[in-house]
């Protein structure tokens, strides 16, 4: 929270707003300078330039190069200010405020001054401001109107720029070079900000133009993140929206659906109408920078494939047939009892995902705990990050990370193990680049190299710890074998913080020479000098953090490796301050919120085990219905007694199974064995193909809750328009709960968040109020931390003691063998998200229009594939075809791709392994075989034949009108 | 649930556990695992297939924990 005070003598306090622009960035020194602007006495930090002081004390100096998100430059000459007793014309921007120092903004002198600077400017700049895309939100025009400028004495008719033609490349903005008046805040927000360093002034003098580097915008390096667009003073680069709407007139702050980041942006809106996002200055994960999906990429909100009446049918093969919600609601109730008589409460069971609110999944799972009568409620974490529930709840205590975003900037070794923070969480990745770019050290374990490791300007991997595929156990061993033989262990803090027995087991156990980096390096595939070097690096680098994706947890050993890495960091003292910390990088918005909320089938809201008596007595007496004891199926469980015939009624809310979860075909066979699978979702996504009812629901923009981001950041989702369905989500699981005979009678999402708050210790104190006041709290927030916990286990772990755990390397069942002698792995990419059915419906098909095979030369040469060809990937569990791709980012004997588009059918190849604990799926290690291909597999052509036909039953479905008699 | 699915479940956790030196302890951690994450139907399939079929297949620390840990 911006919350610094400043004084200055007319008032005695201006309070920090975010929505003005300060110029230059905020000094965080502790001592303060005092100084008199315009007759004005301002104190304000050190090292503040002199024009955020003076918007502090309430002078506008005019700006133009200047603006608070970028470090000062200086080359605009419009913020000029004189300072008594010292000669020329300073710029504000660049020069810091001193102790006494008295500054005049306004002086004849300086107007000229400016005056003059603004006409050069105006000389090249077309007059068609009326016109113009940026008319009212320019700040070349301001700047005009602020200096008085009244004439161009020069005309217009000598050599100008205005003849330059657009580049429209990039299918969400566009960069008018005619309008460009050569500032460098794209460049420099392309550096500074994102990190990707696409853009740069090129030539000289009046030959200075921005450029992608020789290419158009969607043929260079960059990233469409809209840094650049956001930093641009002018209509030079602009969004294509705004020209084609005008410019927004009120907005309301939300935020993203997208990633575990969990941008906060600002809606911007025409009445009901998004006209862009822009991100929030003020926002505690992304301090107003954003990635191509939450800037840019959220028009499938209001799509044409949305579905927005509901619909039913007996059998999957029938057409659907579109009925009123109470019809809707009606039907499910009464197949969910029919099924509750026929086979009992324990066929029946919900799935809740990281893409619904808080208080969606609260009330799901309440709906399924307590009027379904099972604990069989489980959700998509289940195939991501139950691992980390899991190994962080056995070691440490809390089944979250550590840290705030915010704490890579205290760094100095940064592990990152099994995560693409470019790719998967790119605004976070950008701070990152930045710490790195600071000179903290690196570390990378990814059987591929991710853009990070040498692949990002300015940023290389000191470490590239490039590991076979499922071998996580072995490296975290070979590693913590050097901290513990090299006397690299902080004992000092093992013996305060941790549980000194399990510490001494374990220490023993890695010791050992078969846990040596030499011991393992042939199984691992990475030299032993290597790990050596690497784990002295981060065990004596000074603040080691790790972070951490699904390349730790999408393993049969998954669970083992979180703990894993729980030891390392404890080993080394590296839990408890800024600047440190396990940080497992969550994959979608609210992974950890659909976590928290008790979504698993062991688990109450807060995390605590359905066997607990005093929880259950809570539960019981705040919902007034009898709870089980027993712990309920997980989704794996779910689809294996489905396709058995014991599993028969499903309410599967914003979640697709059949494209996300592994070996398609046997999660498709158990939706087909079910007599009523009811899918809440915005689009007839894969799963809803299998579906009896289709609930339709509401984008994020079309509803109000809260999202829980990967730092523990509990952020408000704030409805901006109506929603094209009817009603919120929470809304359509109240009603079928009341239609089932169990009233849920909160009148907004708000009341929802009450009843978590009053039932789960960690989230006594949040409250809408309270997050409209603070603008977002990380949790636990209670009594003690009353506007939240930024770093957690600081004093003590919320175990107590931390506990160590012995991770015996297990290897995979999943071998390579002479029938399937390579092993795919899977990813994803910066442009789509997830299955994709939000991206695929956005222009970010662009950069992504299908899922491609990368193979290593030598794998691809060895089958005669060449670039671009068709290959057939057959595993144990299916075949499916793709397009290839020859790298060495890849290794020899591994294979990558993506899971974005459902006809690729990644997990037709995937398979049911999963980790020993959690069973989430082994989805990063299959082994496979490759050859070269002409047509589609044969699942792909029957899959074909099916979603068309699917797609038709909803495109042609029956109305009332045209509903024929029974 | 196929019982051979819920045999390589139970394998695994004994796997995990296997490192634990202390057997007793580990016999104690299997049966708490298997009692807080799996079903009850779950648990008594495998405890039925144990009884029946001698453990076959079975990590012999899982046979040890079953019978000696296992909630009904």
């Amino acid at each position: 929270m911006d919350d610094i005070k400043y004084s200055t003598h007319s008032h005695s306090v201006n309070t920090y707003d975010p929505k003005k622009d300060y110029g230059t960035p905020k000094s965080i020194a502790e001592k303060n300078v005092t100084l008199d602007i315009d007759g004005v006495t301002v104190s304000v930090p050190e090292g503040t330039s002199i024009m955020h002081a003076a918007q502090l004390s309430g002078v506008s100096v005019p700006k133009l190069c200047a603006t608070d998100s970028l470090e000062p430059f200086g080359s605009c000459r419009l913020c000029l200010v004189e300072i008594e007793g010292r000669r020329g014309y300073p710029a504000s921007c660049t020069t810091p405020v001193a102790e006494g120092i008295k500054v005049h903004t306004q002086t004849s002198k300086l107007a000229d001054v400016r005056r003059g600077v603004m006409e050069l400017y105006i000389s090249d700049h077309p007059l068609d401001c009326l016109t113009c895309a940026a008319n009212g939100d320019c700040e070349l025009q301001d700047m005009a109107g602020a200096v008085g400028l009244r004439d161009v004495r020069y005309g217009y008719e000598g050599e100008n720029h205005l003849k330059q033609e657009k580049d429209e490349s990039n299918p969400y903005f566009t960069f008018d070079p005619s309008k460009c008046i050569v500032c460098s805040r794209c460049v420099r927000a392309c550096e500074e900000t994102q990190g990707t360093f696409a853009l740069t002034i090129e030539g000289r003098g009046f030959g200075s133009k921005v450029s992608a580097g020789n290419a158009s915008f969607m043929d260079s390096e960059c990233v469409s993140c809209g840094a650049c667009v956001q930093a641009c003073p002018t209509a030079t680069l602009m969004e294509k929206t705004v020209i084609d709407a005008g410019t927004p007139e009120h907005s309301v702050t939300t935020t993203c659906a997208y990633c575990g980041v969990g941008c906060s942006f600002n809606a911007e809106m025409k009445g009901q109408e998004v006209v862009r996002m822009t991100p929030n200055k003020d926002g505690g994960a992304n301090h107003g920078h954003s990635c191509v999906k939450g800037r840019f990429a959220w028009g499938y909100a209001t799509h044409k494939d949305r579905i927005t009446t509901p619909m039913i049918r007996k059998n999957i093969t029938d057409p659907w047939q579109e009925v009123s919600w109470d019809e809707a609601i009606n039907y499910a109730a009464s197949e969910i009892k029919r099924i509750e008589a026929k086979y009992g409460k324990d066929a029946m069971g919900g799935i809740t995902s990281s893409r619904c609110t808080n208080e969606e999944v609260y009330v799901t799972q309440k709906l399924v705990r307590a009027v379904f009568g099972t604990n069989n409620v489980d959700t998509c974490a289940r195939v991501c990050h139950s691992p980390t529930g899991y190994g962080l709840k056995q070691t440490i205590g809390e089944s979250a990370g550590t840290q705030t975003f915010d704490s890579v900037m205290k760094s100095d070794v940064i592990l990152i193990i099994g995560a693409n923070p470019t790719n998967g969480h790119p605004v976070f990745a950008s701070q990152m680049k930045r710490r790195l770019r600071e000179g903290a050290k690196l570390i990378i374990a990814d059987p591929r190299a991710i853009d990070l490791v040498e692949n990002s300007p300015h940023v290389r991997a000191d470490y590239h710890l490039n590991l076979r595929p499922g071998t996580n156990v072995a490296l975290i061993s070979a590693l913590a074998h050097v901290v513990v033989t090299e006397g690299l262990v902080k004992e000092d803090f093992v013996r305060e913080r941790c549980e000194w027995d399990s510490f001494v087991v374990w220490r023993d156990f890695v010791a050992k020479p078969e846990n040596s980096p030499e011991a393992l390096e042939s199984a691992l595939g990475v030299k032993a000098e290597i790990m050596r070097a690497a784990a002295r690096m981060f065990a004596t680098g000074g603040n080691g953090a790790i972070y951490y994706g699904l390349g730790v947890t999408e393993h049969s050993q998954g669970s083992t490796m979180v703990m894993g890495i729980a030891n390392l960091a404890m080993a080394t003292g590296n839990v408890g301050r800024e600047g440190v910390g396990i940080n497992p990088l969550r994959g979608q918005n609210n992974v950890q919120g659909s976590c928290d909320m008790g979504s698993m089938p062991h688990e109450y809201p807060g995390y605590r085990h359905v066997s607990d008596p005093a929880a259950k007595a809570l539960f019981e007496a705040a919902w007034g219905r009898p709870l089980s004891v027993e712990p309920g199926l997980r989704i794996p469980n779910m689809l294996d007694l489905a396709g058995e015939g014991r599993f028969k009624a499903l309410y599967c809310v914003g979640e697709d199974i059949a494209q996300s979860d592994p070996n398609t075909q046997h999660v498709t066979h158990a939706l087909e064995s079910m007599e009523c699978v009811i899918v809440q979702d915005l689009f007839l996504n894969e799963t809803a193909m299998y579906a009896h009812v289709f609930f339709p629901g509401a984008s994020f923009l079309e509803k109000s809750g809260t999202f829980t981001n990967a730092e523990r950041r509990i952020s408000p989702v704030r409805r901006v328009m109506s929603p094209k369905n009817g009603m919120e989500d929470w809304e359509i699981t109240a009603k079928l709960s009341k239609a089932l005979g169990y009233e849920m009678s909160y009148a907004h999402a708000s009341e929802i968040m009450d009843e978590i708050a009053a039932l789960t210790p960690t989230f006594k104190g949040v409250s809408f109020k309270k997050l409209d006041e603070l603008g977002s709290i990380q949790w636990p927030c209670n009594d003690e931390a009353p506007t939240g916990t930024p770093t957690m286990h600081i004093d003590e772990f919320v175990r107590g003691k931390g506990k160590f755990f012995v991770t015996q390397y297990v290897p995979t069942t999943e071998k390579v063998n002479a029938k399937y002698p390579l092993i795919l792995t899977t990813g994803r990419i910066l442009s789509q998200y997830n299955v994709g059915a939000q991206t695929r419906r956005t222009k970010n098909v662009e950069w992504h229009s299908e899922d491609i095979v990368e193979i290593h030369p030598h794998d691809a040469e060895e089958r005669g594939v060449k670039e671009g060809d068709w290959i057939g990937i057959s595993s144990r569990a299916g075949e499916t075809v793709l397009r290839a791709t020859l790298t060495e980012r890849v290794q020899p004997g591994v294979i990558y791709t993506t899971f974005h588009h459902p006809e690729s059918g990644a997990n037709v190849i995937t398979t049911d392994n999963s980790d020993w604990a959690t069973n989430c799926p082994e989805f990063k290690v299959t082994a496979v075989q490759v050859t070269r291909v002409h047509q589609l597999s044969d699942w792909q052509k029957h899959y074909k034949t099916f979603s068309d036909a699917q797609i038709a039953f909803a495109n042609n479905k029956l109305s009332k009108k045209t509903q024929q008699p029974a | 649930m196929q019982t051979e699915t819920l045999i390589k479940m139970a394998n695994q956790i004994g796997d995990f556990f296997e490192a634990e030196p202390d057997k007793a302890q580990a016999q104690k951690d299997i049966a708490n695992h298997l009692n807080r994450f799996w079903t009850k139907d779950m648990r008594n399939q495998i405890a039925k297939y144990a009884k029946e079929k001698q453990g076959a297949g079975l990590h012999a620390q899982v046979i040890s924990a079953i019978s000696a840990y296992l909630k009904a």
